[in-house]
């Protein structure tokens, strides 16, 4: 299926001043019905890749420490800060970061928000509650994203207490998801 | 450093779906910009292109792939990246080729066919996450706006409903636009009736997915005045990326952005933008990113744009209009040709060209930014006649 290039006329360019732009833009939008119903030409094709990847330093660090039931991080004597998640140089002072820090596993809800959606678009079942959490004991606005559970959608809010609800230690890996989730902390 | 000109622009419609391949759009927005500026490809000494993902694709090398399109064979020729903000991106880094003196003439082309990728576009923002501490959670693009949304709202004390009135304007005014994807005449009601997606975004808070390309012709002063008695000039770029640990951040307000304006004002010489600038397209793929932007870029003070939305001092016919275009929520997002297009709207709306969509008061200085990777660069253009 073809188009020829409609009118244009190069070589032609008239007045430029006065006219409406963009004028006449070029593109042929295709309905669901001709991309589904194989109307034009299609090529499909499906890939799918594998890889494994080292955790690292400071993350491998962090990891070993989930599967023993507590959050670590780093700090740096430049900024005084302590860096949830860790990270073995600092970006602010840009030198190495000097030692490991336990802080706490509680922690204040920064943000929140009720998905609705999968990664692919299509809509969940079941909402899920995803938040930034703030860690006690890191520096103040440090923290990384996690799911809250064991509350209603209602009852969520900037500013609530949090506590994260480990999995039974035999079931932890060294993963982000050795945390179920955060859920509040006190009386709601 | 040489004054620079934008001497043409062109784009093809934004649609969710297109015939033509990347290359094919890319040739006709390249070729309309071309025309506009009275050159052919043999007048052009170099190029930059700007692309998203090459996920959306699934062609690596993208930049290679497109190179034929663009006009690019032959040429030195750039293929540069920064998430969402990359088509602002592209006028910035062919502006540097022209000012330094190593081109005279470059053509600047955004690209973006989204609809490949199945099911859904949105799939490809999977792998821009950290592997280890997100992606195990389920991780989607829409779950960090989501979040810096109400971190915005929780902070100043704005309501959903006055968000939405950045997406009637928006939308409204891509009623006038002959390349837009979706023009709609719709209520506050309407946004906030619309399906909830992550709260508290909803589906008419977002804009949508595109296929469709947009190119500048960028020219010395020289060259620009020998193809046009009045010249349309960028005065001022800036960028700036900040840290990749956006849990890190105070998702409320964009410092990024404050940084890449700063740097664009040090240059055109502003110290007032909001008495400064004329008008200005702002980065829009949701509505509250219009005014978390005019509050980064120093238009509104922080948490106040809300209040100037509601004033309609940001309408066509107001004080400040922003988005005439109709924005990336009303002509739509192919990502890279979006940022594009906001650059093609100041080039139009300075030259007093954009016909049904051209602001009612005189304008004689504009300003364009973007903002993407994971919520950290900002880009921005500011262009005067």
């Amino acid at each position: 299926m073809g188009r020829s290039h409609a009118g244009r006329n190069r070589g032609d360019y008239g007045e430029v001043m006065g006219m409406e732009n963009p004028s006449e833009p070029q593109g042929t939008a295709l309905t669901p019905d001709e991309w589904r119903g194989k109307e034009i030409f299609f090529r499909n094709f499906h890939t799918k890749f594998t890889y494994s990847w080292d955790t690292g330093v400071a993350i491998g660090h962090f990891l070993e420490a989930l599967k023993a039931g507590k959050i670590v991080g780093r700090s740096c004597s430049g900024c005084n800060r302590v860096l949830v998640p860790p990270r073995m140089f600092c970006e602010l002072c840009f030198r190495p970061t000097d030692d490991w820090i336990d802080v706490l596993d509680t922690g204040v809800v920064n943000t929140f928000s009720i998905s609705y959606v999968n990664n692919d678009a299509s809509r969940r079942e079941q909402p899920l509650f995803v938040a930034v959490i703030n860690i006690d004991g890191a520096s103040p606005g440090m923290g990384f994203l996690h799911l809250l559970g064991e509350v209603d959608a209602e009852q969520i809010h900037v500013g609530m207490k949090v506590r994260a609800k480990w999995k039974p230690a035999h079931e932890r890996t060294g993963a982000i998801t050795d945390i179920s989730y955060f859920k509040p902390s006190e009386e709601l | 450093m040489r004054k620079v000109a934008v001497i043409g622009a062109g784009m093809t419609k934004f649609r969710h779906r297109m015939l033509e391949t990347g290359r094919e759009l890319s040739f006709e927005a390249s070729r309309a910009a071309l025309d506009s500026a009275r050159m052919d490809i043999k007048n052009v000494d170099s190029v930059v292109l700007g692309s998203a993902p090459d996920a959306f694709d699934g062609l690596h090398m993208k930049g290679e792939y497109l190179l034929d399109g663009a006009g690019g064979s032959g040429k030195p020729y750039t293929r540069v990246y920064v998430g969402g903000g990359t088509g602002v991106f592209i006028p910035a880094a062919a502006w540097w080729h022209v000012a330094s003196g190593v081109s005279d003439v470059v053509l600047a082309v955004g690209e973006e066919k989204m609809s490949p990728l199945q099911p859904h576009p949105q799939y490809a923002f999977w792998s821009i996450f950290d592997q280890f501490l997100e992606r195990p959670l389920g991780v989607t693009l829409l779950w960090i706006f989501s979040l810096e949304m109400r971190r915005y709202m929780s902070v100043y004390g704005i309501k959903e409903e006055d968000i939405a009135l950045v997406a009637v304007k928006n939308k409204g005014n891509a009623m006038d636009h002959p390349s837009a994807q979706l023009p709609m005449r719709i209520t506050v009601d309407d946004v906030m009736k619309s399906e909830p997606i992550c709260t508290p975004v909803k589906r008419l808070d977002v804009s949508p997915t595109s296929d469709g390309a947009a190119a500048l012709v960028l020219a010395s002063e020289d060259v620009a005045r020998k193809y046009t008695d009045d010249p349309v000039w960028i005065t001022g770029v800036g960028w700036n990326v900040d840290t990749t640990f956006w849990t890190n951040r105070d998702l409320c307000y964009p410092e990024y952005v404050e940084k890449a304006a700063m740097m664009a004002y040090k240059m055109a010489g502003i110290s007032n933008p909001r008495k400064e600038i004329d008008f200005a397209e702002v980065y829009d793929p949701f509505d509250y990113k219009e005014l978390h932007h005019m509050e980064g870029l120093q238009l509104a003070k922080r948490g106040e744009a809300p209040k100037m939305t509601r004033e309609g001092i940001t309408q066509r016919d107001g004080d400040l209009p922003i988005n005439p275009s109709g924005g990336l929520l009303g002509v739509g997002n192919p990502i890279a040709a979006a940022g594009v297009m906001k650059v093609a709207e100041l080039f139009w709306q300075l030259r007093g060209e954009a016909g049904r969509r051209q602001v009612k008061k005189p304008v004689h200085r504009g300003l364009a930014q973007a903002w993407g990777d994971l919520m950290q660069v900002g880009t921005v253009v500011i262009m005067e006649r």
